[in-house]
């Protein structure tokens, strides 16, 4: 940015990649037909939806037909867990009207995460008033799932394991290839979702490796355009349409294809895919100065997420100062110029102390402190000093100017 | 691209430059979250809040009333099932009226519904594709909790008296001492008609804005206040609790800009697609023996004609179009890879014969004179070609 305005809030949305934007133009300018219109024009927008369409399952490991765009992460991991849920309400009704071959039982049990993102977890409360039976996992201090509560949880009505691959709020990243092997030793025919929007461009996305079934990516996050997701969806997995009226994606998601978005989010994801190594590495030497040196610097400051660096999304630092509001941090950064979060974009306006510090026991005193950095291409070594300089004496003047009940002195 | 004449505006338009240049920005150097707090995200947020404004104004809504959507068939799937999931748990009824020449995406969503246990009337048409709004008033039963009906039909343009039906259904509503909100799909309406509907007992309306000129991926639902709804898309906090998600800010901006563009500049622009769709209509029942015009004659959209020639078969005529670099349809794009004879047509009573002889024309902003005359100049041709072809005494094989 020319005026040098620091940007460290990647987890929430990235800068569009000008590499994105320019594969996006053609689709914008001339190649506007409706892909699925026969004639020429309308020949070239569905070549180029296609081709985005094989990059996004190469990238995943996957087969072409097998990935389904959509408006947005969320739409995709609501797509995901209704699709899931809904087919089996119908397996259900229709063993209810005496069809014995569609046997599979009345499956209704869901078994998600106390920290998944809201688009995981308000669709469970959707799907709980429907009569689905949720289990939500609990997570240990650094925030990683418990894999014996999995196994206690998983039963003969369990439809859908939902967890996400790393969390948007602490980038701790989740054992998935050990729990699809959990749940595939239980029952195979039990479907694994997994919401890959922060892991995606960070860490492997092969779906093979990781086992599972269903992973929602958003393009927004991996220097992608708005609006615009993909939701992979294996082969037999059992999954009905839940936008209706036209037979685009076939007939899983209706709707005129967005085609400049499908060809930006393949283009951005082919980038993260070929780039990640570099961009890991760059990040990650951010991330690890301020890991190391924002406590140090800061009394009273705890690492929220794992402390196995190896563990958490490269461009994740995250932390809690004690007797601090977080938002009060934020305002200062925003007037030194710095845009950072105190968790997730999508809850910034409540007051709600976050669900994902909450379940991972985060005490009290830190809860409302949280900070959050994500790091992106943009920002240098620099960049973090900076940081390192304003931060420490911004929260010891509010720590000053904000005493806060049940303070110690 | 080396093209030519593109009449398959219904389908979809090309992006107005206009459109574009508004979204650059926001693909580029303003790309916040609209939902975080520091500035750079308040730049994004604005932009949102300036384009709901911008289409409120023009639907003669309240900003709080503009949900954006991710495309028209999502508005129309959000409108019917949040309306639907929403009256069922208040216990409103499970009836919905609705005609038998909407879009699929509103046929679809009922059927979806229909098969969780929700009713729905499809209410027939005359052989203009007209909806009789007595007819809807008759439907609703103390069961109703839901009418749509689309603005206009967009295969054979007829434009359906939907402020008539607004009425009607707003007077059944209070003598069955409910409130029954009414939706239409008002996706075809844009090029054609002042957009003031929330100023007419409408309760919700569903746009795509790839139909206005503006980019694929976005859409508008009117969802008036107090109307029963629950979010069918759940996660953040976003457009008020009613569709979460991060925003699409330069979709949102471009949806806004072409459809304040569309909207201002209606009156001459319609006034010239009408006088071209008027020139190729004429032009193509005089010049053509047996053909035959779909819908109303008057009231109907300005930019479609939808005619039928007895003896053709639509996939021979798009085809030679095609290779002649003229673009149009035989009906729903949708559905434009395999022919089915469209619903539409059917419902009006059409033949099954006459209707797989149908093309759909689409005039656009782009259209001109010049375009319009080559049409007229290679169409009779094409479908003597095809007629001698699938002609029944004919020597050639009717391909499959």
């Amino acid at each position: 940015m020319a005026d040098r305005r620091m940007y460290l809030d990647h987890a929430a949305t990235t800068p569009t990649d000008p590499r994105v934007v320019a594969a996006m133009l053609p689709y914008l300018t001339t190649a506007w037909g409706n892909p699925s219109s026969i004639y020429a024009e309308a020949r070239e927008a569905r070549k180029g939806l296609d081709a985005a369409r094989r990059t996004v399952a190469e990238a995943l490991g996957a087969k072409p037909n097998e990935i389904v765009f959509t408006s947005g992460g969320t739409e995709a991991d609501n797509l995901a867990l209704r699709g899931v849920a809904m087919a089996a309400r119908q397996r259900r009704d229709r063993v209810a009207a005496g069809d014995r071959e569609s046997a599979a039982g009345d499956g209704h049990h869901i078994i998600t995460t106390a920290v998944e993102h809201h688009a995981v977890l308000h669709e469970c409360e959707a799907l709980a008033k429907e009569g689905f039976r949720i289990t939500y996992l609990p997570v240990d201090n650094e925030g990683f799932v418990d894999l014996d509560a999995l196994r206690a949880a998983l039963d003969d009505r369990t439809i859908l394991v939902s967890i996400m691959y790393a969390n948007n709020e602490v980038g701790v990243i989740e054992p998935i290839a050990e729990i699809t092997r959990i749940v595939k030793a239980h029952n195979p025919h039990i479907a694994i979702h997994t919401d890959a929007v922060q892991a995606a461009g960070a860490l492997d996305l092969s779906v093979d490796a990781l086992g599972i079934d269903m992973l929602s990516i958003a393009a927004h996050k991996i220097s992608g355009p708005k609006g615009v997701g993909a939701l992979y969806v294996r082969g037999r997995t059992p999954f009905t349409a839940q936008i209706v009226g036209g037979s685009q994606e076939r007939n899983r998601r209706a709707g005129t294809e967005n085609v400049a978005g499908a060809v930006g989010l393949a283009t951005a994801l082919r980038l993260a895919t070929d780039e990640r190594e570099a961009r890991n590495a760059h990040v990650g030497a951010l991330r690890d100065r301020l890991l190391d040196e924002l406590p140090r610097r800061i009394p009273d400051t705890i690492i929220t997420g794992p402390i196995d660096r190896a563990r958490r999304l490269p461009n994740s630092a995250s932390f809690a100062f004690q007797h601090v509001e977080g938002e009060a941090v934020l305002l200062q950064l925003d007037l030194d110029g710095i845009a950072a979060s105190s968790g997730s974009a999508c809850t910034t306006a409540s007051l709600e102390p976050s669900h994902v510090l909450t379940a991972m026991h985060v005490p009290e005193s830190y809860l409302r402190g949280s900070l959050r950095l994500t790091l992106g291409a943009s920002n240098t070594m620099s960049d973090v000093e900076a940081l390192l300089e304003k931060l420490p004496p911004a929260v010891a003047r509010i720590r000053a100017l904000q005493p806060m009940a049940g303070r110690s002195a | 691209m080396e093209r030519l004449i593109y009449l398959d505006n219904a389908a979809t338009t090309p992006l107005h430059p206009l459109a574009l240049e508004a979204m650059m920005p926001y693909l580029t150097g303003s790309f916040g979250n609209p939902s975080a707090t520091y500035r750079l995200a308040k730049q994004a947020n604005d932009a949102v809040v300036r384009s709901r404004k911008t289409v409120a104004s023009i639907l003669g809504a309240r900003p709080t009333e503009i949900v954006f959507t991710g495309a028209g068939t999502e508005s129309i799937n959000t409108a019917i099932k949040g309306v639907a999931f929403q009256q069922e748990k208040a216990r409103a009824g499970n009836h919905i009226v609705t005609s038998q020449i909407e879009h699929h995406a509103i046929l679809h969503a009922c059927q979806y519904l229909e098969r969780f246990g929700f009713d729905v009337t499809y209410l027939p048409v005359d052989r203009y594709g007209l909806v009789d709004p007595d007819d809807v008033a008759r439907a609703m039963t103390d069961q109703t909790m839901l009418v749509s009906i689309m603005t206009a039909n967009n295969e054979v343009g007829t434009i359906e008296p939907i402020f008539e039906i607004a009425a009607a259904v707003r007077e059944r509503a209070s003598s069955l001492k409910k409130r029954i909100p009414f939706h239409t799909d008002a996706v075809q309406a844009p090029n054609s008609l002042q957009m003031n509907f929330a100023e007419h007992d409408i309760d919700m309306l569903s746009l795509a804005a790839h139909k206005f000129r503006g980019p694929k991926g976005v859409g508008v639902l009117y969802i008036c206040r107090g109307v029963p709804f629950l979010a069918q898309q759940n996660g953040g906090g976003q457009e008020r609790q009613r569709r979460a998600g991060t925003e699409n800010v330069a979709g949102i901006v471009g949806a806004a800009e072409s459809l304040r563009i569309t909207q201002e500049s209606l009156d001459a622009d319609r006034t010239r697609i009408a006088g071209l769709a008027r020139r190729l209509r004429d032009g193509i029942l005089h010049a053509i023996p047996n053909s035959t015009l779909n819908g109303h004659s008057e009231q109907r959209l300005a930019n479609n004609v939808s005619i039928s020639f007895d003896g053709a078969d639509a996939r021979d005529l798009l085809a030679d179009l095609d290779d002649a670099g003229i673009a149009c349809s035989a009906g729903a794009a949708c559905g434009a890879t395999t022919i089915e004879p469209s619903h539409v047509l059917l419902a009006m009573g059409v033949p099954l014969e006459r209707a797989i002889s149908t093309l759909r024309l689409s005039i656009g902003h782009e259209t001109t004179a010049a375009g319009v005359d080559a049409v007229l100049t290679a169409l009779p041709t094409i479908v003597e070609r095809s007629r001698a072809k699938r002609a029944p005494d004919s020597s050639a094989t009717a391909a499959g």
